[in-house]
């Protein structure tokens, strides 16, 4: 009887640890090898549950009281250039709104401050894990491609910046949403350098690193444009 | 890398390991630690009076659902613990932070899963999907077959694991009977399926804050979510240790039960 066995408990038990241990010892830290195209086509399914399902167009986030603002030295600012990128001549830059568009236009930051103004005081979340709070005001997005009209072969937003190259590509859904600005102030002052001066993209609706600092080109195109870190790996509709 | 598992081997755990096999029914008294002949799946040939009955136990999808979901548990904890890594706190910016003996100790690398942040994210995110949809099966299998009736604890089952209780610490000398489960089994079997809910639901708080703010809201915020969604994690791995402990102490055959479906154990079902 004991010789046609298939294996003991004891058996068992040795193949269950040598397996777990062999799968961990693969496991830790591992990126995925030959699976991480798998991982970009799962994350490429969560970003249009995200778009499609989840992602209300007109679902505002929660504001808060002024009084619930995160300390301003505890807000963290990242940036790509070290120390902080600035402009060689603050005076002449302006930002350049154009791609599938029928009206392309340059706009100062008087033309900026001049259009529909909104403020609000919102939670920001960091693909980190960590979140603040602050108060931030700015020209929605959907205000300014009023203005230049993009076509209707227009479907995603491409943001360029004077920091090293940082760029991001956005939705439409997500870029024409009411609480999506263009900011020129945190905390009712105008932006620093360490918070993108002169005009960054915000919105409480997206996760820290969609929201381009240190503008230079908005433009309206047709192919899904990638962005800094979204092409070195991170989920790229980032919507919270 | 790793040497060894992490849900480790089961350690010399103080469980309760019922010194004495107890009498089953007919069944002469047998020492347990002898290694019992694996018989073929099918009802078993003609059986000595020595020998307990060998019966039918797990349906595979019960067994599939449950190797399948430690693996993927395994795979999000540790996808888990390398984005923890970016953040190791909870609570707003700049604190106060909630109570946590990690906060600020990122784990080793050997217990994650990701390499980096985006890394950790993508196995997250995409393991979530097999791991919720493992769940809805064996749900829906157990729903669809009855066999809930066997695992859910219900208000009955209180005094009935009083009375297991009473038997774990000696105060009582017989086994009670069971069904297919011990009360005991019952409630834990019950409360790790909620905790997998919970773990899910606050999963869903943490990834989409601002669109399900509702859900958010109900676990207290962004913050306490992201606190409860970490300790499940710890509920998680306390119930993995106990429960493959007390296979290997108590019922070494429910592992052969949970492999080819066949128990031929100490416990069988008095229903």
């Amino acid at each position: 009887m004991t010789d046609d066995r298939a294996f003991s408990r004891r058996d068992l038990l040795r193949l269950g640890l040598t397996a777990g241990a062999a799968s961990l010892a693969g496991a830790c830290g591992w990126q995925g090898g030959p699976l991480l195209p798998l991982l970009r086509g799962a994350s490429r399914l969560n970003d249009a549950v995200g778009e499609k399902v989840l992602l209300g167009s007109h679902r505002l986030a929660p504001q808060y009281p002024v009084s619930a603002r995160t300390p301003e030295r505890y807000f963290p600012a990242y940036s790509i250039t070290h120390p902080l990128p600035e402009l060689q001549e603050p005076e002449s830059w302006a930002l350049e709104v154009g791609g599938l568009v029928r009206k392309p236009v340059r706009l100062t930051l008087e033309m900026l401050q001049a259009l529909p103004r909104v403020r609000y005081t919102v939670k920001h979340h960091c693909v980190e894990g960590w979140s603040a709070i602050a108060t931030w005001t700015g020209v929605p997005v959907s205000s300014v491609a009023a203005l230049v009209e993009p076509t209707a072969a227009a479907r995603y937003l491409r943001f360029d910046t004077f920091d090293r190259g940082y760029f991001n590509g956005w939705d439409l859904k997500s870029a024409m949403h009411p609480q999506t600005i263009l900011a020129y102030a945190f905390n009712d002052r105008p932006l620093t350098a360490a918070h993108g001066a002169p005009l960054r993209l915000y919105s409480p609706i997206k996760l820290g690193y969609k929201l381009t600092k240190y503008l230079t080109k908005m433009s309206f195109t047709a192919e899904r444009p990638g962005g800094y870190w979204e092409d070195q790996g991170y989920p790229w509709l980032g919507g919270v | 890398m790793a040497e060894e598992p992490a849900e480790a081997a089961p350690e010399p755990v103080a469980a309760e390991p019922a010194a004495e096999p107890e009498p089953v029914e007919a069944a002469a008294p047998e020492p347990i630690a002898t290694p019992e002949p694996v018989a073929p799946p099918e009802p078993p040939p003609a059986v000595s009076p020595a020998r307990r009955p060998l019966v039918k136990r797990h349906h595979w999808i019960v067994r599939a659902a449950h190797w399948l979901n430690a693996v993927l548990l395994a795979g999000m904890v540790m996808s888990g613990l390398q984005i923890y890594r970016a953040f190791p706190h909870f609570g707003l910016r700049g604190g106060p932070y909630y109570a946590n003996h990690w906060d600020g100790k990122p784990f080793p690398r050997w217990a994650t899963l990701g390499g980096w942040l985006a890394g950790g994210l993508n196995w997250h995110f995409a393991l979530a999907w097999p791991f919720v949809l493992t769940g809805l099966l064996y749900l829906g299998y157990l729903l669809f077959s009855g066999e809930w009736r066997s695992l859910l604890f219900r208000p009955r089952d209180v005094p009935r694991a009083m009375q297991m209780q009473l038997y774990y610490l000696r105060l009582r000398k017989e086994h009670p009977p069971q069904g297919k489960h011990n009360a005991l089994q019952k409630a834990a079997y019950s409360s790790i399926v909620l905790l997998g809910a919970l773990s899910v639901l606050t999963g869903f708080a943490v990834y989409k804050p601002v669109q399900l703010h509702w859900l958010t809201a109900a676990f207290g915020g962004y913050e306490l979510a992201r606190y409860w969604h970490f300790w499940a994690v710890w509920i998680f791995i306390a119930f993995t240790l106990v429960h493959v402990a007390l296979v290997f102490l108590v019922d070494p055959a429910s592992l052969r039960a949970m492999i080819t479906g066949w128990y031929r154990g100490r416990f069988p079902s008095h229903d």
